[in-house]
């Protein structure tokens, strides 16, 4: 089993980066994580362009597709999503019968360095990702004070929200096998 | 009397009544944007009406929810998605009445249990019995139709976008009509 993952954050030094680093390090038997890296290359949005998608976002829509699930972490950003995320899902849920992210599950965590822990953004991202069709877990992971969350070696310090964050990947392990279930895939 | 004379359970000969796809519909109406009426249908579905000999009769029906039909492609997929009827882990909307009463001037009452995404609730609809009639190859048809109302958030079915200035995109009510052609099949 295959997991994507997608900091929604650019920066080099991103907290949620690092958040699905350490999601890296819980992951159930017979799982593998692999984290996207090309979310900045991604063109902005035009429907004109729909009919020849530039190749990176090909590449984004593939990742998703031959992936079993998505695991994404989100900053927050004036209570929302970053742009460039929003954009980047926008891209992998059109066309809507063939998008990427139809009917693929997936689950949404968040860090911050607010007292809130992305709440408001994991939100308005489960929100969005519902509407691009994907099947979107009812769980969150709020990392509050982000910039104090982690040890060197990019785990959570709290052992709680550790665990937390193994219970949000194998939430998504245990969906994919009740997918793969139903669709007998 | 023409082929459409209306008649009661009584009158119609046992047997199991099978459906004409082709000559059936089966579809739902709900209000949209509060004022207006939305309508899809169902392509893919099945009907199966059993008499026994003693008048009493049951009436099962199976619907394919990927057959859903509306016209737009991408709402198509929205309401095929999990938002909406989740046809890839719910593929099937299923009937059951056990109960069936035609009175005598053909109107139809049936009551019997709804399954939309696993979610089972009892129902009650209402309608006509047209028939029998004697049609080609002297096949015995029945026409059937019924109507309902459900209250969808019950099965499942909970999205909706609120009003800028109140109210809601969608309404919980949808009416479900199926129209039915049914063919007594041969002993």
């Amino acid at each position: 089993m295959r997991l994507l993952a997608v900091s929604g954050s650019l920066r080099r030094d991103s907290h949620n980066s690092r958040l699905l680093r350490a999601a890296a390090q819980q992951l159930p038997p017979g799982v593998e994580l692999e984290i996207y890296d090309g979310l900045k290359q991604i063109p902005p949005f035009d429907e004109d362009d729909e009919s020849a998608p530039a190749p990176e976002v090909l590449e984004w829509r593939d990742a998703i597709e031959s992936a079993d699930a998505v695991l994404f972490a989100t900053p927050e950003y004036n209570s929302s999503i970053p742009g460039q995320l929003k954009n980047a899902v926008d891209w992998a849920s059109r066309p809507k019968a063939q998008a990427a992210l139809r009917n693929k599950p997936v689950a949404v965590i968040g860090a911050s360095i607010s007292m809130f822990g992305a709440l408001w953004s994991q939100a308005e991202l489960r929100k969005v990702l519902s509407a691009s069709g994907a099947r979107v877990l009812d769980t969150e992971l709020a990392v509050a004070t982000a910039h104090e969350a982690f040890d060197d070696e990019d785990q959570l310090i709290e052992a709680e929200l550790g665990d937390a964050l193994g219970s949000v990947v194998q939430d998504l392990a245990d969906a994919v096998q009740r997918r793969s279930q139903t669709v007998g895939a | 009397m023409s082929a459409t004379e209306i008649k009661t359970s009584a009158t119609i000969p046992a047997g199991t009544y099978r459906l004409d796809p082709v000559h059936s519909s089966a579809g739902f109406a709900v209000k949209h944007m509060v004022v207006a009426t939305f309508r899809g249908r169902f392509e893919n579905f099945d009907a199966t009406l059993t008499v026994d000999e003693n008048g009493s009769a049951s009436l099962t029906g199976a619907v394919q929810v990927d057959s859903l039909e509306v016209k737009d492609e991408n709402l198509k997929a929205h309401l095929g998605s999990p938002e909406f009827f989740d046809a890839e882990r719910y593929p099937e909307i299923r009937f059951d009445a056990s109960q069936v009463d035609v009175a005598h001037d053909g109107s139809l009452t049936v009551a019997g249990d709804l399954t939309i995404k696993d979610q089972t609730h009892p129902l009650q609809a209402t309608g006509t019995v047209t028939g029998p009639a004697v049609t080609f190859g002297d096949v015995i048809k029945l026409g059937v139709t019924l109507e309902t109302v459900i209250d969808r958030t019950k099965y499942g079915l909970n999205w909706n976008a609120p009003l800028p200035k109140g109210g809601f995109a969608l309404a919980d009510d949808v009416t479900l009509t199926v129209e039915l052609e049914l063919a007594r099949e041969e002993a």
